[in-house]
């Protein structure tokens, strides 16, 4: 708890000037999410921080939404299916203002808003609730479809895991979503290659995974899912698919466990949690590398 | 009910802009009517049930109120957990319609026979449900789901039932049950096609001297626990009717209202006993193997006033 405030006098409030570089998003949410799981002793620490960059890009200056009016008419909607890597959003939303960065320290606990998967009723910015994997891109898909019956041209954005993408729904949604030529849908898929028990190669392979989403009538492109710059160039060029007739996937190559050397492809940490030594020396790590 | 419930859509279509109907890939011919006149609002979701079922909780977040058709257990079990967590939990405008409640697929097999479908969809928090027993009860549930907020569970028959209502049914307030005979001796308690089979019922009884009051519930969740306790509070036999599984279901949820009340009911569930249908046979057919038609409700219901009697 004494770091968590420590974290919190150093300044890291919602809202402030620089949470709008990509970089510093991405690190706070970092920073954020090893607090977070060191005093909840919840899991999914490796998901939430092979996400972050990924998550970080779209809160600054993709996603059109705004902290102050959280349910704005206009404004662009994400889903995060793979609602594992929750914290990542919650830290995101605290830190671009769209609650006090202080409650993150609520997580997982007791008649606290921010439950481990990440949920919409109480989160001001949350849009839908998720947690069983292979959801958000049919909801995602009925939210482009909606905007677009109803002449409005917001985006929608789905951010997938790939293990999520064993999930039949998944493949489901992505017929449709082609189909209805939804152009206003943008999924992301933080393709660390590492599921619960084994690599994706070992339990279920996805490859060729590109391949699949083209054959299946999207727009695809793979980038370095932690160069923010590729991400968000790669977002762009999602957003300028609006017209296309096809929805767009970019397949973003992460690392499990990113920004801490003893996490990185270690699959012990979908569950782990950082205490004691593990901590310190993640927190050395990771402060270490602040931008 | 299939006819009755795209003539009340129909209707609530041309007042409402904000509906839509999805179909997953079904209604053949009887959606056809929705088609030609509001082909911007319908869309065939192909087969997949669950994607399609995810895709309304989208699309009514964006301020539309979705119907979600097809057959048996398609809409509801095989996408449940999106009905659940997708539908339910935001309490999404989304309208599950099942078409073919209990054995109406009856000779397709096991597949079609949605025999848990109550007991499921009644579990889970702010699903309101309805299982009308007639074309007029269909067409005023399906007006109640479309104005009903949030989700809901419309479990129709099939097509070319008789009419048990003479007239249309207008100043029903669900979850209000509507009374169909009066009757003094002893109560049948429906829900949803079968009470072709329990108005028969009464009938039958009538000739064997029985006064039976038939009651028909097409809201099943929440249940009118007023209506129960009255009905209680006149009959001390009741009989509850449903071509479902007698665990969770209508049977069930009667049950649990007269079990915390305590006055001392009788009540037996005409159903299906707990177990999957493996006989082949057309709706009838099975009613009469699984003890659930016309004839079988009234030996039920005079039995148990003759060990009443025998008790007295």
């Amino acid at each position: 708890m004494e770091n968590y405030e420590a974290l919190v006098h150093q300044g890291f409030k919602g809202g402030r000037p620089d949470t709008g570089n990509a970089e510093v998003l991405a690190w706070l949410i970092r920073r954020n999410a090893l607090e977070m799981s060191r005093i909840s002793r919840g899991s999914h620490i490796g998901s939430v921080f092979s996400v972050a960059e990924i998550i970080a890009v779209l809160y600054t200056g993709i996603l059109h939404v705004n902290p102050k009016d959280p349910k704005m008419p206009g404004r662009d909607r994400l889903i995060l299916s793979k609602g594992h890597a929750g914290s990542a959003v919650y830290a995101a939303l605290a830190e671009t203002g769209f609650f006090p960065v202080e409650e993150l320290k609520n997580h997982y606990a007791n008649g606290s808003i921010l439950s481990g998967h990440v949920s919409h009723k109480g989160i001001p910015g949350v849009e839908v609730s998720t947690g069983s994997l292979g959801h958000g891109l049919s909801i995602g898909a009925g939210m482009a479809l909606g905007a677009r019956m109803n002449g409005e041209d917001w985006r929608t954005w789905v951010v997938l895991g790939d293990g999520e993408c064993d999930e039949g729904s998944v493949w489901e949604a992505a017929l449709q979503a082609a189909h209805f030529g939804l152009d206003r849908l943008c999924a992301v898929v933080d393709y660390n290659h590492m599921q619960s028990l084994f690599t994706v190669e070992k339990t279920l392979r996805l490859e060729p995974f590109e391949d699949k989403w083209k054959d299946f009538g999207w727009n695809t492109e793979s980038v370095d899912g932690h160069n923010v710059h590729a991400l968000r160039a790669a977002f762009e060029r999602a957003q300028a698919n609006a017209g296309s007739g096809k929805p767009s996937i970019v397949l973003a190559h992460t690392v499990k466990g990113k920004g801490v050397s003893f996490m990185e492809n270690n699959i012990l940490w979908h569950y782990r949690t950082p205490q004691g030594e593990e901590y310190e020396a993640a927190l050395k790590e990771l402060e270490a590398h602040r931008p | 009910m299939r006819d009755a419930f795209v003539r009340a859509l129909l209707g609530e279509m041309a007042k409402d802009e904000r509906i839509i109907l999805i179909t997953g890939d079904l209604g053949f011919g009887v959606l056809q009517p929705v088609w030609d006149q509001f082909p911007d609002r319908i869309i065939d979701a192909g087969i997949a049930e669950q994607s399609m079922v995810g895709l309304a909780a989208g699309l009514a977040s964006t301020g539309r109120i979705v119907l979600v058709y097809s057959i048996g257990n398609f809409p509801t079990l095989r996408p449940l957990e999106q009905i659940r967590n997708d539908c339910a939990y935001p309490g999404a405008n989304v309208k599950i319609v099942c078409v073919g409640g209990g054995f109406v697929y009856g000779s397709l097999g096991m597949s079609h026979h949605a025999t848990e479908d109550m007991a499921i969809m009644r579990a889970l928090p702010g699903v309101t449900c309805f299982a009308p027993g007639d074309p007029a009860e269909a067409e005023a549930a399906t007006r109640a789901v479309i104005r009903t907020e949030g989700t809901c569970y419309l479990r129709l028959g099939r097509g070319n039932e008789p009419r048990i209502h003479e007239y249309p049914v207008t100043d029903w307030y669900p979850p209000a049950p509507l009374t169909i005979r009066r009757g003094t001796d002893i109560v049948l308690m429906s829900t949803g096609g079968i009470l072709t089979q329990a108005a028969e019922a009464a009938r039958i009884l009538e000739e064997r001297g029985i006064s039976a009051e038939v009651v028909s519930f097409p809201c099943f969740k929440p249940m009118d626990k007023d209506a129960v306790r009255r009905l209680t509070e006149r009959f001390s036999l009741m009989v509850t009717v449903e071509e479902h599984n007698v665990t969770g279901g209508f049977g069930s949820a009667v049950c649990e209202i007269t079990a915390e009340l305590g006055n001392g009911c009788r009540i037996f569930r005409v159903g299906l006993k707990d177990r999957y249908t493996a006989v082949v046979g057309n709706q009838q057919y099975l009613r009469e193997v699984y003890g659930m038609d016309a004839e079988s409700i009234a030996d039920r219901a005079e039995a148990l006033i003759r060990e009443k009697r025998a008790d007295t």
